[in-house]
């Protein structure tokens, strides 16, 4: 590899727009990872998440606005002259050249010297190495997946992109994969972007998640932070699953605020939320919600009555619909630690969590936003 | 036992079919070795190898055949050549005018070889092309094209685009793209097309006969033979043309067995 190139560079996007005739693909986005990251974008299927990726390899021309390694603008560069380099969904594996020559392909583009060391270097470190003489179809995914990858970073690029680098495999595998690319990430130190519609891939690997709807970025943040506390109903539904509640604001009473829900009073700390007065939008994690027998007591302060709509039994936990007096739905998740007393439809039950487990969404969101959205491909 | 003639009756229907195929070949290579009475090569006389020996005893058979090679020769080189821009361009492109184009490439394809040959025929005479060798070839090369491009068509539509987009991320200029990803992709394809239209028009007589002027070709030759006696140099001919190919097809799976075991 070239020696006299800069250390790796922050990426930026700088109101980047991608337009397909009338649609916006990708709208006035402005990002900047940093050096060294691992970036995950999330979102469903058609939110702009790959037409982005492909702007930054330069495979994409931007309709507008810029992107930056460093300081230098590559908006305009070629593909093959950015030092960024991509890991393809479902890999473009050259077919017609065998495992050591598809890794070897970017060397020899660039004249490296020592081509056949660095080859047999990056095969090693993707465990590859007796598979080298094969072609691409006579491996198996995984196999076709790391090749994938080693194609890509033995060109120690500032930036790796992957486009759902893992789709294509079945779920043990791609576990084990996510794991693998943490592994490789901290090892090399390049920035990884990765693109992905799997919430639990994003946060079992990125540093950094943005989730992206329409074009636009929804909120960005590490992992826990966008988990525990989401800004929409689009980031509350799309990762993970949320109960959100509709109400005005009653008062402040101590260090929380008091907000009624049809007939109930949930409590959110003051510190969470600007709001003071009329319409709010709160939520809470159906695995924060504790689900009770009505009438106990010593439970956390905030609690809805109901009756048990519908039970599911997944293994490690209990699923709760919970129907509310005014009849929402709301989702429990109870661990199961004593699977014998489950409960059953139409019992009489108590949902309590605490108050520092709400959450406040911005004003004016569609509670519904992210909730039909499909999660396969 | 029903699964037994089942089975039974699959092959000899096999066999028959495959008999029935091969008869006019075997007739073909048989009379090869024979030697006709009078003029006609139809009924068994004599063994000898008198026209094997001899090829080129009637000169007008060899300056034929060497006509139809030269003819076939420079109609494969242009029309694989034109054809696979042409697909290159449909398939991969957008522009102006491409449905024309698509439309204008497959006419040849579904007009009836007398209409094409007459009408070429009709073209010369008007802008005073004096027919020949080189109205041979542009007849030609008006049908064999729309075939090259019709077999590159399936090849490059299940070529994946993102094959090159990888080349062009891994460092490749646009032309070491199409020199190390593009064109070996293509190959089998581009091979394969400039062989059907090769055999085209070593093949071809109806539109050859309109725009030939005084050119024999070997279709030609045999054609107006046929009317005295067709010697058995031409069965010669015929038996090689068959034995070649035979054995190119019997190589290629020889080729691509042995590149198998390699790999594994």
């Amino acid at each position: 590899m070239t020696t006299n190139r800069p250390k790796v560079e922050d990426l930026h996007l700088v109101n980047l727009t991608k337009s397909f005739d009338d649609f916006k693909a990708v709208d006035n986005l402005t990002l900047t990872i940093p050096a060294g990251s691992f970036f995950a974008l999330l979102g469903p299927s058609g939110c702009g998440k790959t037409t982005t990726l492909r702007m930054v390899a330069g495979l994409e021309e931007p309709t507008s606005g810029q992107i930056k390694l460093g300081s230098e603008d590559i908006t305009s560069f070629p593909p093959y002259k950015r030092w960024v380099n991509t890991v393809f969904q479902s890999y473009a594996l050259f077919p017609h050249l065998s495992i050591y020559e598809n890794v070897a392909f970017g060397l020899r583009r660039q004249k490296s010297a020592d081509i056949d060391k660095q080859v047999k270097a990056m095969l090693e470190l993707v465990e590859l190495t007796t598979l080298a003489q094969r072609k691409p179809q006579q491996l198996s995914g995984g196999q076709q997946q790391r090749v994938a990858v080693a194609r890509a970073l033995i060109n120690e690029p500032d930036v790796l992109l992957l486009d759902e680098p893992l789709g294509a495999l079945d779920l043990k595998l791609r576990r084990q994969m996510q794991l693998e690319l943490k592994r490789i990430q901290i090892e090399v130190g390049i920035t990884f972007v990765h693109v992905t519609h799997d919430q639990e891939e994003a946060m079992t690997m990125a540093d950094t998640v943005a989730v992206m709807n329409e074009g636009r970025i929804e909120q960005m943040g590490a992992p826990l932070t966008i988990y525990e506390k989401p800004r929409t109903a689009f980031v509350a539904n799309f990762l993970g699953q949320s109960n959100l509640f509709e109400g005005t604001v009653a008062g402040v009473e101590g260090d929380e605020l008091a907000v009624k829900v049809k007939d109930t009073v949930i409590y959110v700390p003051l510190n969470s939320t600007e709001i003071r007065s009329g319409r709010i939008v709160l939520g809470v994690r159906p695995e924060k919600v504790k689900i009770v027998d009505q009438g106990k007591t010593g439970l956390p302060k905030n609690q809805i009555q109901g009756s048990i709509h519908n039970t599911a039994f997944v293994g490690v936990s209990t699923q709760y619909e919970v129907l509310s007096s005014w009849g929402q739905e709301i989702s429990a998740f109870e661990q199961n630690v004593d699977p014998s007393d489950l409960g059953r439809p139409g019992q009489l039950v108590t949902l309590a969590w605490e108050p520092r487990h709400s959450f406040v969404l911005d004003p004016d969101e569609d509670l519904t936003a992210g909730l039909d959205t499909t999660w396969d491909e | 036992m029903i699964k037994y003639i089942k089975s039974l009756l699959l092959k000899l229907i096999s066999i028959a079919v495959i008999v029935y195929l091969m008869i006019p070949i075997a007739v073909i290579i048989i009379f090869s070795f024979n030697k006709p009475k009078r003029f006609q090569n139809t009924s068994w006389n004599q063994f000898s190898f008198d026209a094997w020996t001899n090829i080129c005893r009637d000169q007008t058979i060899c300056r034929a055949l060497g006509t139809s090679l030269k003819v076939g020769l420079f109609v494969t080189i242009v029309s694989t050549i034109f054809g696979v821009l042409i697909s290159f361009a449909i398939t991969r492109h957008k522009f102006k005018g491409k449905a024309a184009t698509n439309l204008f490439v497959f006419l040849p394809l579904a007009t009836p070889e007398v209409i094409l040959g007459a009408s070429l025929l009709a073209l010369f005479l008007n802008v005073f092309i004096p027919l020949g060798f080189w109205t041979i070839l542009i007849a030609q090369i008006t049908f064999t094209i729309s075939f090259v491009v019709v077999v590159m068509n399936a090849r490059l539509a299940g070529m994946d685009p993102r094959l090159e987009q990888a080349a062009m991320d891994l460092y490749a200029t646009p032309f070491q793209t199409f020199r190390y990803v593009t064109f070996p992709l293509a190959l089998p394809g581009i091979l394969a097309a400039a062989l059907i239209s090769f055999s085209l028009s070593i093949d071809d007589f109806i539109v050859t006969s309109f725009n030939r002027g005084g050119v024999v070709t070997f279709p030609i030759y045999i054609w107006s033979a046929a009317q005295k006696g067709i010697p058995p140099q031409v069965n010669v001919i015929s038996s090689i043309m068959f034995l070649g190919s035979l054995l190119l097809v019997l190589l290629a799976g020889l080729i691509s067995k042995n590149r198998k075991l390699k790999q594994v």
